[in-house]
């Protein structure tokens, strides 16, 4: 589905450069975190609810792949795939890249979002809303993602908010650029 | 005045009290409470981590258990205000007469606030529910003037507290029947309005959002146009030929301008609505507010952090609701 560009897309070139990459080594390395993450947090199981072992398609608008998430307490897994084969999802969540990190890490609230129209969800609704509260109560951080704790952790938080914050404005930049050499 | 800020998930919690809340309200992970939505609120244990940590810095904890119990089987009513008095909450926030007068009866010493879904607006209502059960503050519904609300103060003895910012319900809170008419499930009883389960969004190729709910289609937003909730009273319906929003627009409550009337009015507390919403909502709505209230006491412009707050706003804009009744 093709949408105007958001102040909070990555430039179409972002796309181009990660369209080659292999998927293998990012489902791995994904999967792990998530599993990692399901092990140390089992009270992030029962806030799921009736999502446990549903497949929720995360699809960026900006990027080329979709990611398929099934959470379950042993075999949680991410899977990337074309935008095209998602079928197997009970719920789907669309959104610019940056925006769907942003929802992990809190920056972004997900009703203003949807508000906005940057965040579209279609399928079961019960689905989104149980994994975007579960989300919201992970507090997700780069530091976890890479599992890492203490001074290192809080070293690779600030280091990352700082590259997101840049990120998101480069992207605005990006998207006001055109606008202005057309007007 | 007190502000009082909701939380859906300890992550919230944590967020509403480092952004400068005087209380925080909450409620258990069943039909219990009016926010009774997939992923949300507290286990017994995370209340009890919950309240120690609020009360380390310096705020309270309020366990909404306001909504109606089912006939013949209040146990799992009581168990939660038994659970909440255990777990050192400061108050508790409660509508039905079984539940209020378990609490009053076996909890004398946790303080009971009447929950909007009371619908007590008047000062008969409101001096029965202090008499009987001991309440020391009223929620008050969203229905009521500036004027109405400094009268009603007058002539009770009971805390008031009012809604300032977030969803707005355009009826007498307890008394709505479109989300059962819907779906089956009603927000007094099972505690969520517009069940998720009976929520559907499509969006076609041209960007037309369509929102259903229990089937029926109740709202449509064409491309780029700010969406709002799934909920019966902010749908459009069609009569006599026109389509349009009978009940109320998608649109969210900001009280900010009316803060000195509010505190004139003699209004104990100002409540955030918002349990469903996520960390950075709480974070920025609490601290505006919080900016808004020190100004009033001590001066400073809290103009600019409350103006940001349109971008939390459903329909993307907002409204001083039923403060003003400027359609009169």
């Amino acid at each position: 589905m093709s949408r105007p560009s958001s102040p909070l897309c990555l430039p179409p070139m972002v796309a181009l450069l990660i369209a080659p990459l292999p998927r293998l080594p990012m489902e791995a390395l994904l999967s792990r975190f998530i599993r990692r993450l399901v092990a140390r947090r089992p009270d992030l199981l029962r806030r799921l609810g009736a999502v446990v072992q549903v497949p929720v398609a995360i699809v960026p608008d900006d990027l080329p792949h979709a990611f398929l998430l099934s959470l379950d307490p042993l075999r949680s897994s991410v899977r990337i795939c074309d935008k095209t084969r998602i079928s197997e999802a009970q719920a789907v969540v669309r959104a610019p890249f940056l925006v769907l990190l942003g929802l992990l890490d809190g920056t972004y609230d997900g009703d203003a979002l949807f508000f906005t129209r940057d965040l579209r969800i279609e399928g079961r609704t019960e689905y989104v809303l149980a994994l975007r509260n579960t989300l919201e109560e992970a507090d997700l951080n780069p530091g976890e993602f890479f599992g890492l704790s203490g001074t290192s952790a809080r070293w690779m938080n600030e280091l990352s908010d700082t590259l997101l914050t840049q990120a998101r404005a480069f992207a605005a930049r990006s998207v006001a650029q055109p606008e202005r050499e057309r007007s | 005045m007190e502000l009082v800020c909701p939380a859906g998930t300890p992550s919230a919690l944590r967020a509403a009290a480092d952004a400068g809340a005087d209380a925080i309200y909450c409620g258990f992970a069943n039909e219990t409470n009016a926010r009774n939505f997939p992923g949300l609120n507290f286990s017994a244990d995370e209340l009890s981590e919950g309240v120690a940590h609020a009360h380390r810095k310096g705020a309270k904890v309020l366990v909404a258990i306001n909504t109606f119990a089912r006939a013949g089987d209040v146990g799992l009513w009581k168990h939660a205000v038994d659970d909440a008095a255990a777990c050192g909450a400061d108050a508790i926030i409660a509508a039905d007469i079984a539940v209020l007068d378990h609490a009053a009866a076996n909890h004398p010493g946790t303080r009971l606030h009447l929950s909007v879904q009371a619908a007590a607006n008047t000062p008969e209502a409101i001096r029965f529910y202090a008499e009987a059960f001991g309440v020391k503050r009223v929620v008050l519904p969203r229905v009521l003037t500036v004027p109405e609300i400094a009268a009603l103060n007058r002539e009770i003895d009971v805390e008031t507290e009012v809604f300032v910012f977030g969803g707005l319900c355009v009826m007498t809170e307890g008394r709505c029947a479109l989300s059962s008419y819907a779906t089956g499930k009603s927000p007094n009883l099972t505690g969520v309005c517009s069940p998720p389960d009976h929520v559907d969004y499509r969006e076609d190729e041209n960007g037309q959002l369509l929102a259903r709910l229990g089937g029926y289609t109740i709202d449509r937003f064409e491309s780029g146009q700010a969406a709002g909730y799934p909920t019966l009273c902010k749908g459009q319906f069609s009569a006599r030929g026109q389509t349009g929003y009978l009940f109320e627009d998608p649109v969210s409550l900001n009280a900010f301008e009316l803060l000195d009337d509010l505190a004139k009015a003699g209004v104990t507390a100002l409540k955030i609505e918002g349990r469903q919403r996520g960390k950075a909502y709480i974070a920025g709505v609490v601290g505006a507010f919080r900016r808004a209230l020190d100004s009033l006491e001590s001066g400073g412009d809290a103009g600019p952090a409350i103006a940001a707050l349109n971008a939390f706003s459903e329909g993307g804009r907002q409204t001083s609701g039923s403060y003003k009744k400027t359609w009169r």
